[in-house]
């Protein structure tokens, strides 16, 4: 499996922090502490930008840095790309 | 632990500049256009252009009265010229009795008294003539850190802002915390989502229960316009970066702040009465909480970015960190340090954070920051009420 450079930085995070750009279909492999998990990637990834590591119901927490960061507007399927189109903010707003 | 020092301006009422500036300040937006023709005329003079300073009311008045009181009163700054036009709510005359208290040399200048454009730009530039001259010839001596109030800020923030930039700035937010000076984080608007961190830091239950209070105040703020802070907050920039979330920005904000006890929350512009890290509350416009800051006293100011950004204050050296090496190389000209080498796996949060503190150092001793090389001179007010 090729090694690719993202950022899983807790245990309890769903999700992951590309810092290079990832390409679609590729198989790989992310780590936080015990954590190890293996994820086929079902979108093209920029640099900066989020992907799911395990699937995501909808209505369920994101969580980054071991905090939650909004909630799932809709399943989010591991290696999927995590932005405004699938999660939201829980603050800022009156609902 | 060593002391760290630095080559600073001891004013007369103790407090310590790190630069010698003559401030030409413009209460109001009608005398701004006169101030710059002074800076073009008088070497070691500096303004600024703003909107602010007539029609207002209420403690919107009073919010830009501090803050131009906080201007003037900065120790970076030798002597004070106010320039006015006469008839508007903030009154030169009023202001300038505030700044004097400093003990600083302060001259009042009114367009209207003065017969027109043409003769207040000549009377202002012969005060300045002068007041340039007297501050020459104030010497440099070693201060200590303990005398610094160092701001720190994040604008125009990407995914590696809460990994690299802001994380390294909490590692200098810690050191200058340590010897003895003070640490300002702001924009309470960025914070929110992280506000339990910081509240778990307080130094009492005062100071947690304030820490909820203006988190708080900002959503009552936005839900009273029926408006969703989420439409401004994260901003186009930093959604393209790969921020999603008010939260997911708010806690790689809230790193800026180190791990250092929370002192006090102070109001924007006002200067921190307790050493150690303080939170003044402000908005998360970039300009508004510089000029809060600096206002409330700080020396120097810490500004991260993600997407490059040119902001200086006419007063403060700001130090621009970038959270990416791509940025920083493509920015050259507006970026002092790079951060980037954390991404890159070259450098340590760590060692990062002390390469800021030397620049701060550094900095504080005179060399200058490619904002202030570029003259970038913002000044904004966070303005609380509607105009009249």
């Amino acid at each position: 499996m090729e090694k690719v450079n993202a950022l899983f930085l807790n245990e309890e995070d769903n999700i992951a922090t590309a810092l290079s750009e990832i390409e679609k279909n590729k198989k790989v492999l992310v780590k936080a502490g015990k954590v190890e998990k293996e994820i086929h990637m079902k979108n093209k990834i920029d640099f900066g930008h989020k992907f799911a590591v395990i699937d995501i119901q909808k209505g369920e927490d994101i969580k980054k840095y071991g905090e939650v960061i909004g909630v799932a507007t809709k399943g989010i399927l591991a290696g999927e790309h995590v932005h405004v189109h699938n999660i939201e903010s829980k603050r800022g707003s009156e609902e | 632990m060593e002391k760290i020092k630095f080559w600073g301006y001891r004013r007369g009422n103790g407090q310590v500049g790190v630069r010698n500036h003559i401030l030409i300040l413009p209460t109001i937006t009608c005398a701004t256009q006169t101030a710059q023709r002074v800076t073009e005329l008088v070497q070691g003079t500096v303004s600024f252009i703003h909107p602010h300073g007539c029609g207002q009311i209420g403690s919107d008045y009073d919010q830009t009265f501090k803050a131009y009181v906080g201007i003037g009163s900065n120790p970076n700054v030798y002597g004070v010229i106010v320039l006015g036009l006469g008839c508007e709510t903030h009154q030169a005359r009023m202001i300038a009795k505030e700044i004097e208290k400093t003990g600083k040399p302060v001259e009042v200048v009114s367009i209207q008294d003065q017969g027109g454009t043409l003769q207040a730009i000549a009377d202002t530039a012969k005060v300045a003539v002068k007041m340039v001259q007297e501050a020459s010839t104030v010497m440099r001596e070693e201060c200590y850190f303990n005398e610094l109030i160092v701001a720190t800020e994040c604008g125009g923030s990407d995914a590696c802002s809460g990994l690299s930039a802001n994380p390294a700035v909490g590692r200098a937010s810690d050191g200058i915390v340590e010897q003895g000076g003070t640490a300002i984080l702001a924009e309470t608007t960025e914070l929110i989502g992280a506000e339990h961190l910081l509240a778990n830091r307080a130094a009492d239950d005062t100071v947690a229960k304030r820490v909820y209070e203006v988190i708080g105040a900002i959503e009552k703020r936005s839900n009273l316009m029926g408006v969703d802070l989420r439409t401004g907050n994260p901003s186009p920039g930093n959604i393209e970066g790969g921020i999603t979330t008010l939260e997911e920005k708010s806690l790689g904000a809230a790193t800026k702040s180190g791990s250092s006890r929370l002192e006090e929350i102070v109001n924007y512009a006002e200067r921190p009465t307790k050493k150690g890290l303080v939170w003044m509350d402000t908005p998360g416009h970039d300009i508004e909480q510089l000029t809060g800051m600096v206002a409330g006293g700080a020396q120097v100011v810490l500004f991260t970015s993600g997407r490059g950004t040119p902001t200086g204050s006419p007063i403060a050296p700001v130090i621009k960190i970038s959270t990416n090496t791509a940025m920083y190389e493509k920015m050259n000209e507006n970026i002092d340090l790079d951060a980037g080498t954390i991404i890159e796996g070259i450098e340590t949060v760590d060692e990062v954070g002390s390469r800021i503190i030397s620049e701060i150092k550094d900095v504080a001793s005179g060399k200058l920051t490619k904002a202030e090389i570029l003259k970038q001179h913002d000044f904004g007010i966070w303005r609380i009420g509607p105009t009249f």
